[in-house]
């Protein structure tokens, strides 16, 4: 891939994050959750991470924001390699935070708003002058279009739509360069989905923000993002600019999401070839041989079981589109 | 339209009463399902959609809910009235959003199957659990001598769902109310289950009542659409209708706030929010986040009108019948 690297503003090379676990009566096992990602986020950039449950992607949320240590693999911000100690991590997240997909859990019942909005100040001094605190968090919550009126109140006053407002404010309060967006639209209403979508894309104009957006909604994502790579058990098996991916999808997988994700067009219901897949997501403590998505792929051939397919640029296609997948290339039918 | 197995007129129900202040949860709703038919009432969080389906079945707690109707009748039977655990399972069955809090986490989910059979058609263990199995290969669950045999949390979240449906359908329901089924399934699995509901409904002649608020799920099972918000219908139609002409502008509005797959253009929100229950406007429930709303739209409640292929409308400013599909068209 051909990037300049004064566009890069975070990146991860080959992030493993395994789990420890225990099996019913049959020992240890190890969950790869995050099996060899390479991740590049660029300035002023929206990237989404789509993919279904247990693929990993809120566990690589979790890498890039330092919540927890990967098994393997490095980590850049801006040029520089992310440390592992504590003091550097602090500093870290002065550049990128995290918006969580729980308006509910994420915000403690007992605080004030004013009081959420006031931790970040706390824990970093330098950011604003005590006399400046009140002054700031109105101007945070004006950012969300929220206001005054709503520094004395608790949580459980909010809707949900007005909370993941208040959780963007308290990301945003230490200016950070990267907020990472963890299905932040999940638990919204489509009409106050909508919303949130708007700020969301109005914020990242109006302060430069590079997202790593983390959603299993292909419609919000098409929506909302510049570049997606598609995640199926642990590892990145379609990757380029939002229109090809969705223009031209090449992995079986990206092919089987899009025609799974409903449109709301009765009309769709009636054409053929949507593609149904069979079966389950297999579990991450032992995936298949060879490529991970052949046992429920159509197109798997008896090769796909010997050897893993890497995530390669495709001939044929866009400019920084790729796909892990032999027949990627191979055309339609069969 | 067909005839009607469920006759749903002017439903109320509230919560609350005494010390806390009344909640009037579904206001005044009116809708039929008819055989074999598929009934989507869409709506968004507040818009009574459990509510309706919920009172249905009297699935309420007595004492802090009260449920007025004009007729609440299942193939002219007033379900007010009858043995509610008659009804319940061998004709009507439901099927909720959390197959896990729904199953019972410790028993063996083909004994969980094989309950109904037993109690209401009176068969044996033996009899029930090979009916169960049966139904588990229905569904379309592999192995399923194997899957008999385990408990709820053995299973993924599709395979619960499939359990839960095939539950539902052991006693072969004339109606089966679905709310929200799919809403916890990734959208590889949510396909697979409604081809299964779908295939259900075309084999056995049931009918079905969906409650959902994704405008994408009405679009794949509705024959017809009921729209609600905020405890009102504001708009029922055939899916066609709804999804092509809208005409209550909630309908357009929340049409045109979906993001689409097939689509690069930005979704368009509705400006607002909800009205809060306590204090439900008095014109029109849409009105304060309407952009066409009138002066009488916030002191005058809109009457159902009544069209001509069955369309319903509660709009001071559109007509059910008028050839625009739109103002803004």
């Amino acid at each position: 891939m051909v990037v300049e690297m004064s566009e890069v503003l975070f990146e991860g090379v080959q992030l493993r994050k395994y789990f420890d676990t225990k099996r019913s009566g049959r020992g240890r096992a190890t969950v790869k959750a995050v099996d060899g990602v390479d991740l590049v986020l660029r300035r002023g950039e929206c990237l989404a991470l789509v993919g279904e449950s247990g693929c990993g992607k809120s566990t690589l949320a979790t890498l890039v924001t330092r919540m927890e240590e990967p098994t393997s693999g490095e980590m850049r911000f801006d040029g520089n390699p992310v440390a592992r100690d504590r003091r550097s991590a602090l500093a870290f997240r002065r550049d990128v935070q995290i918006v969580l997909q729980d308006p509910f859990t994420s915000l403690n019942p007992r605080m004030t708003i004013e009081a959420v909005l006031r931790e970040p100040f706390e824990i970093h001094a330098d950011l604003v002058p005590r006399s400046g605190w009140r002054a700031r968090s109105i101007e945070l919550l004006e950012m969300v279009g929220l206001g005054e009126e709503h520094l004395g109140r608790y949580p459980h006053e909010f809707s949900g739509g007005q909370r993941q407002r208040v959780s963007i404010a308290r990301a945003l309060a230490v200016e950070p360069r990267v907020l990472v967006l963890d299905e932040p639209l999940s638990a919204l209403d489509v009409s106050v989905q909508a919303q949130v979508v708007t700020l969301l894309k109005d914020l990242q104009s109006r302060l430069g923000l590079s997202y790593l957006f983390i959603s299993h909604d292909l419609a919000v994502v098409r929506s909302m993002a510049d570049r997606v790579a598609v995640m199926y058990l642990g590892r990145i098996v379609e990757e380029g600019s939002t229109e090809s991916v969705y223009g031209d999808p090449r992995h079986p997988y990206t092919r089987a999401l899009l025609s799974s994700s409903p449109v709301p067009d009765p009309d769709r219901r009636d054409e053929g070839g949507r593609i149904l897949l069979s079966g389950d997501v297999p579990s991450p403590i032992d995936p298949p041989s060879g490529c991970a998505f052949r046992t429920r792929c159509w197109r798997a051939l008896e090769s796909c079981a010997q050897a893993r397919p890497d995530l390669e640029p495709l001939h044929s296609g866009a400019e920084e589109h790729r796909v892990a997948c032999f027949r990627a290339e191979d055309p339609e039918g069969v | 339209m067909s005839e009607a197995l469920l006759t749903i007129e002017g439903l109320n129900v509230s919560f609350g009463g005494r010390d806390q202040p009344k909640i009037r949860a579904v206001r005044d709703v009116s809708f039929t399902v008819g055989r074999g038919e598929c009934v989507v009432v869409l709506g968004e969080s507040g818009s009574g959609k459990s509510v309706t389906a919920q009172s249905i079945l009297g699935l309420h707690d007595p004492r802090s809910t009260s449920i007025e109707a004009d007729r609440l009748e299942l193939d002219g039977e007033d379900l007010r009235s009858s043995d509610l655990n008659r009804v319940r399972g061998s004709r009507i069955a439901m099927v909720f959003q959390d197959a896990l809090s729904a199953l019972n986490p410790v028993h063996r989910v083909g004994q969980q199957i094989a309950e109904s059979l037993r109690v209401h058609r009176g068969l044996s263990k033996r009899q029930a659990e090979e009916r169960a199995v049966e139904l588990m290969r229905a569904m379309q669950i592999p192995d399923p001598e194997q899957r008999a045999r385990n408990y709820p949390h053995q299973l993924s979240g599709g395979m619960r769902q499939r359990i839960m449906i095939a539950m539902a359908l052991a006693l072969e329901p004339e109606l089966l109310i679905a709310d929200e089924p799919t809403t916890a399934l990734d959208v590889t699995v949510q396909l697979q289950i409604l081809e299964l509901l779908r295939t259900m409904c075309r084999e056995r002649g049931m009918s079905l009542l969906m409650i959902t608020h994704d405008v994408g799920v009405a679009a794949e099972m509705a024959d017809r659409i009921v729209v609600m918000y905020a405890g009102k219908v504001v708009e029922v139609g055939s899916v066609r209708e709804i999804l092509k002409q809208p005409k209550h502008p909630y309908t357009r509005g929340l049409l045109g706030s979906v993001p689409r797959t097939d689509l690069t253009s930005l979704p368009t929100p509705i400006p607002g929010g909800l009205p809060d229950p306590r204090r439900i406007p008095e014109g029109c429930v849409f009105a304060p986040r309407c952009e066409l709303a009138e002066a009488r739209c916030f002191s005058e409640q809109p009457e159902m009108q009544h069209g001509a292929t069955g369309r319903e409308l509660a709009c001071h400013l559109e007509r059910v019948d008028g050839s625009d599909g739109g103002r803004d068209e």
